[in-house]
């Protein structure tokens, strides 16, 4: 290796650390101001420390409600997202590639957007019950329209002549669609699927506080019930801890993937 | 049967101003030719390709297939290569992978060998217009569309690529198009030649040529040939008459 090349390497280096000792000075910025503010309103039924949040979230990891309960609610969130992900992105490619299915349709899409979630919940445990499909139904519901609105603008932008040349080429839809169509709609899938991610776990802990028996929504309802502010806070803690993993662990990466040839 | 038979082809654009690009075609391509379609610049060249090709159904008059739709080849002007598929998947792309071992052998044959894993944007203009090539020719088609297929490359491979193409032709007799400027690479690769004049927007000449093997370009029929059009195409922007020149008997 050159001089240069080594002076370029230990510069990148020196600015991901950078970066990480940024993001963690950020974080203990952050515990600082709770602490204090905690200290400044000296009640912790109202506001707990953070060393009493964590306590009660130690507590519950150890009794094996905590990891029970925020499973249960990855599990409804994986689902509902992997549906409206499937659904959003079918009926966005289909408005975005045909003007007339948009014409007609398109006012639909503006309509489940401005639709309150609130609204969509209750009507479904009215029309189907307090049940599990419901509350899937219902999430599904609630992301479908921003999927479909971010993916249709996507497919509007497709590659005309790469299309033009698999329409001469005659080659297989199915071919067309996973190696031209969808690679082309990578920035547009992300986007939908972070806009997705945030909505979509925020919105199951309303279906999960208001027709739920578990999951994280349905144990701040009891905590509430309780003025148990430290629960609500390691749970909800919890909770964002493990969408963030999600985010670093799954979704960065497949972001990188799907980038890597723009950088070749 | 893989003839085409157009008559009568009118194109009209609305954008930016109305305008007619092509008045009227009458072409009948047998199975088998070698076809060149030479016209300058904005003659209306690329517009007839889109027609044949099936892109472009904004138009007047008839095309018909002798038979039943045949599969298609084309090399279009720009490479349209798909820039996050490697170049051997490029090729892959239009015929399945069961087709790799005549992927890797094409590659070799415009002189690509070893570029298999590349990405079509770290490779030349000219690397991408052969691997275009390439692809055109992968899927074996019943007629090949050629739009200006050797551009941009140097004299060298130029003379190579065009090789290629005849022994490609004479192997498998594809029924082809080549849309060109160039007079000396029609008559170096054609068993036909038409000419599109730009002021009457539909095909002037149509010269018949020997079959181009083992012709080479100082032949005297292609230099006659040559002769003949090139005092035509120096007429252009001048309205030309019709004619029918031919070589053949």
């Amino acid at each position: 290796m050159n001089q240069p090349e080594t002076k370029r390497l230990a510069e990148a280096l020196t600015f991901r650390l950078g970066a990480r000792w940024n993001r963690l000075l950020s974080l203990v910025v952050l515990l600082v101001l709770w602490q204090a503010a905690a200290s400044a309103v000296s009640d912790p039924a109202m506001l707990p420390s953070p060393a009493a949040t964590f306590q009660a979230g130690y507590a519950a990891l150890l009794g094996g409600e905590l990891l029970f309960h925020v499973g249960i609610t990855l599990a409804r969130v994986a689902i509902a997202f992997a549906l409206a992900m499937l659904i959003g992105t079918a009926i966005g490619i289909a408005l975005g590639r045909s003007p007339v299915l948009d014409q007609i349709f398109g006012g639909w899409l503006v309509l489940g957007l401005n639709l309150p979630a609130l609204v969509t919940i209750v009507l479904c445990y009215i029309w189907f019950g307090l049940t599990e499909a419901a509350a899937i139904l219902a999430v599904t519901i609630n992301k479908v329209p921003t999927v479909a609105a971010i993916l249709r603008e996507g497919a509007k932008a497709l590659d005309a002549a790469l299309l033009e040349m698999t329409r001469v080429f005659a080659v297989k839809p199915t071919r067309v669609l996973a190696r031209v169509i969808l690679p082309q709609l990578g920035p547009s899938l992300m986007a939908a699927a972070r806009a997705g991610l945030a909505l979509t776990w925020k919105i199951v802990l309303v279906v999960e506080l208001l027709g739920r028996p578990n999951g994280v929504g349905f144990q701040i309802r009891s905590f509430f019930n309780f003025f148990d502010i430290a629960s609500i806070l390691a749970y909800s803690l919890t909770f964002i801890g493990a969408v963030i993993a999600i985010e670093i662990l799954l979704l960065q990466p497949l972001d990188l993937r799907l980038g890597k040839w723009r950088r070749a | 049967m893989t003839g085409l038979v157009l008559r009568g082809i009118i194109r009209e654009f609305d954008h930016p101003a109305p305008r007619r690009v092509l008045d009227g075609i009458d072409l009948a391509i047998a199975k088998g030719e070698f076809v060149s379609l030479v016209g300058p610049s904005g003659a209306g060249k690329t517009t007839l390709l889109r027609i044949i090709a099936g892109l472009d159904s904004g138009y007047n008059g008839e095309l018909a297939w002798q038979g039943a739709r045949p599969r298609l080849g084309i090399v279009f002007q720009e490479p349209r290569l798909v820039p996050w598929l490697d170049i051997l998947d490029n090729l892959l792309l239009v015929s399945g992978p069961e087709a790799a071992g005549e992927a890797r052998a094409l590659l070799e044959a415009v002189e690509l060998g070893g570029n298999e894993t590349a990405l079509p944007g770290q490779l030349s203009g000219g690397m991408q217009r052969r691997a275009a090539l390439a692809r055109a020719l992968l899927v074996k088609p019943d007629f090949l569309l050629l739009d200006e297929p050797l551009i941009s490359l140097d004299a060298a491979l130029t003379e190579r690529m065009r090789r290629l193409l005849n022994e490609f032709w004479r192997a498998h007799r594809i029924t082809t198009l080549l849309i060109t400027h160039n007079l000396s690479e029609a008559a170096a690769l054609s068993t036909r030649i038409l000419i599109l004049s730009p002021t009457e927007r539909r095909v002037v000449a149509d010269c018949a040529l020997p079959p181009p093997d083992p012709r080479l370009r100082d032949d005297p029929a292609v230099a006659a040939t040559l002769e003949n059009l090139r005092r035509m195409t120096h007429t252009w922007p001048k309205p030309a008459a019709s004619s029918t020149l031919s070589l053949v008997g």
